[in-house]
């Protein structure tokens, strides 16, 4: 079985500057799998690659079991092929309210037709209402989305996430700015998803990768520097030296 | 059905999302054709063709403004809910007005000729009728041939045919070429003052095959109707302009009411993450950019045969930019918003530029809105984007909202539609 998604050999520079060296990386189809590093890593840059967002100057990435190149694929292709992803920086749209967030990230027919002449059924709204009972928003659907808080647009955004029914997630510090009882909710979110799906999530906090209790990739300068239990990499001494020991 | 709601306030939400509230039944659009019908119907019954005291000047006034609206809205759903600033929709408006305008003076040009050939001893060719359209109309450009884009202009319904196709294609290929390679915000407004200065240029010349700065003329005289007294012919251009800005408004009103609204909304306010989400940003743009130059070039079409002349200054860069002070003053992100706008600030500016506004003596200087109306516009439009970027259309929202506020008990639910 090979890889859903795979990364080989990647660097990208920015005026020089390599923010990704080298860098090589696979997923399977149903894992969930961490990545930490410490600021500037590349980690943002990565998952800014597999989206079709950032262009790599060599490298391949491929996808699926037809290993289809994403290089020369547009944004939104790389997301129909079913590559979802939330920001580091919650990004909703603070002008409409968390039914329509949810109902436009809705696995749908994507093309402008389709958009005019959809018409909300009773199996989308029920399933809406699912996903906001699942990220806690229920009491919340109407509400503009610029007037939660912090952590609930955060919540909007991962549903939003599973709304599009993806089958990779590309997660960025989604535990930023939580409570710990979400944080907990999160993680099992996270692994709940995770088992019928992949799941990459890019965390800072250590207690939040433990619980997710997942293979951890430590990336470093662009390119990974371990890659194992959560044990074994805090128990490798470049990791300890460049992001654990400070 | 979805899961049982726990408790009363949650059924009461759920219901209110099942039941998605059509356009149709939006308080704004049903004030505004009722309105819009009112306003129509007096102003029919008070028109001079119905023995009221209503000159036909003003009620060509009045349809104009009509017109003007009409292309306010479509400039709303490009810039206010889409967020592409285009400054060249005047552009597709005067393009209307040409497609027109070549059909009303090839008729009449045509009438007259044969009519004055009716006295000739021999009857004129088919060849011979041609050649003297010909000369009456490019006669003023020193020429005499038709030029090949005449070939339609005899027939109407392929007229009225290429008021739609010519602004069409236009915004299409321009909107596919500038989307394609992603040019957005300023360098896209600039993108559009080019497009519509290049058009207007090339229109000024003598053999642009348009008649150069003499533009298409006597467009009040509709071939066919000679017999009719103007002030017929005005109630009637009046009543297709408000025909016109009621099925434009529901239009773009059915659009932005549903998902296609909150997609280009979204491409406003953060187009990157609409393409996370799937959505070939590109491929919304232009459709709304196309569809928004159909509705101008509609309202031209509408807006020439009132005005009586086409020109290429009509289509001046700065006739655009007028029409997005409209918007930003009338209120963007809302249709009405649009109308009003459009309505005050045309209005007014007809009032101050008609010599109707008295001068105001400083003593020193003397205030001559003549010339000073465009300052006070300028001024005005800083004002409204520093310090009321709602616009004139905010206000409505100090009458309503905080009522519903009140009555909610708690923070409005702003309905996403409207
Ligand atoms: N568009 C860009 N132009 C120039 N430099 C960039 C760009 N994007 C990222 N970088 C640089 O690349 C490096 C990697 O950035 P990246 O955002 O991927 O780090 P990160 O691992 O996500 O860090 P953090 O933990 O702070 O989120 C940083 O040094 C950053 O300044
Ligand atoms: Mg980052």
């Amino acid at each position: 079985m090979s890889a859903l998604l795979e990364v080989a050999g990647v660097s990208v520079s920015f005026d020089g500057f390599r923010a990704i060296n080298n860098l090589s990386f696979e997923i399977e189809e149903a894992e969930l799998r961490a990545i930490i590093g410490p600021n500037g890593a590349g980690k943002t840059t990565f998952m800014d690659i597999v989206t079709g967002k950032t262009r790599p100057n060599v490298g391949k990435v491929t996808w699926g079991p037809n290993n289809i190149s994403l290089l020369k694929r547009s944004e939104a292709e790389i997301a129909r092929l079913g590559i979802g992803r939330k920001f580091q920086r919650p990004t909703v749209f603070e002008d409409q309210s968390v039914f329509d967030n949810l109902l436009m990230a809705l696995k749908k027919p994507r093309n402008p037709f389709a958009a005019m002449l959809y018409r909300r059924d009773e199996d989308d709204i029920a399933r809406i209402r699912a996903l906001a009972e699942e990220i806690g928003l229920t009491g919340a659907l109407m509400r503009r989305s610029g007037e939660l808080s912090h952590g609930q647009k955060q919540w909007l955004e991962i549903g939003m996430l599973l709304a599009q029914d993806p089958k990779l997630l590309l997660v960025d510090e989604p535990a930023a700015g939580m409570t710990v009882g979400e944080r907990e909710h999160t993680t099992r979110l996270l692994r709940e998803t995770a088992r019928t799906r992949a799941v990459i999530v890019v965390e800072h906090d250590m207690e939040f990768v433990r619980q997710l209790g997942c293979r951890v990739t430590v990336l470093h300068e662009g390119s990974v520097l371990a890659e194992g239990s959560l044990d074994y990499v805090t128990n490798d001494a470049r990791v300890i030296d460049v992001y654990l020991g400070r | 059905m979805a899961t049982p709601p726990t408790n009363p306030t949650m059924s009461e939400r759920g219901r209110s999302l099942v039941r998605h509230r059509s356009f149709l039944a939006q308080p704004s659009t049903i004030v505004v054709m009722l309105l819009l019908i009112a306003f129509t119907v007096s102003i029919v019954s008070l028109s001079e063709a119905a023995g009221g005291d209503i000159s036909t000047s003003l009620v060509k006034t009045l349809g104009k403004t009509m017109c003007l609206c009409l292309i306010a809205v479509a400039m709303d759903l490009v810039w206010g809910y889409c967020g592409i600033l285009s400054l060249g929709h005047f552009a597709f408006f005067g393009l209307g007005g040409y497609m027109v305008g070549m059909w009303i003076m090839y008729a009449r040009t045509e009438a007259i000729v044969v009519e004055a050939a009716r006295n000739a001893p021999l009857p004129p060719t088919p060849q011979e009728i041609r050649d003297a359209i010909g000369t009456q109309i490019f006669g003023v450009v020193g020429g005499s041939d038709i030029p090949p884009i005449w070939a339609f202009a005899h027939s109407l319904p392929l007229q009225l045919i290429l008021v739609v196709l010519v602004p069409g294609l236009l915004a299409l290929v321009f909107g596919w070429l500038a989307f394609r390679s992603r040019v957005t915000g300023v360098y896209l407004s600039i993108l559009t003052q080019a497009m519509t200065l290049a058009l207007s240029l090339y229109l000024f010349q003598n053999d642009s095959g348009l008649r150069g700065n003499n533009g298409l003329s006597g467009l009040q005289n509709i071939p066919g109707f000679e017999e009719v007294p103007q002030s017929v012919v005005s109630v009637a251009f009046f009543v297709a302009s408000a025909v016109a800005l009621g099925a434009g408004y529901l239009l773009a009103a059915w659009i932005v009411s549903g998902k296609f609204g909150s997609v280009i909304r979204g491409i406003r306010d953060d187009e990157p993450r609409v393409r996370f989400l799937g959505y070939q940003v590109e491929h919304y743009k232009l459709f709304v950019f196309t569809l928004t130059a159909i509705i101008a070039g509609i309202a031209g079409a509408l807006y020439y045969p009132q005005a009586g002349i086409v020109n290429p200054a009509e289509i001046a860069p700065i006739a655009s930019i007028y029409l997005a002070v409209w918007v930003a003053i009338g209120g963007r992100g809302r249709l009405y918003g649009a109308i009003i706008g459009a309505a005050f600030v045309s209005l007014l500016s007809t009032w101050f530029t008609g010599g109707r506004a008295p001068d105001i003596h400083l003593g020193f200087y003397t205030i001559q809105w003549v010339d000073w109306w465009q300052v006070l516009l300028g001024v005005a439009f800083v004002l409204v984007t520093l310090f009321a970027p709602k616009g004139i259309g905010g206000l409505v929202d100090l009458l309503v909202r905080p009522k519903r506020q009140a009555s909610a008990g708690q923070p409005a639910p702003r309905e996403a539609a409207e």
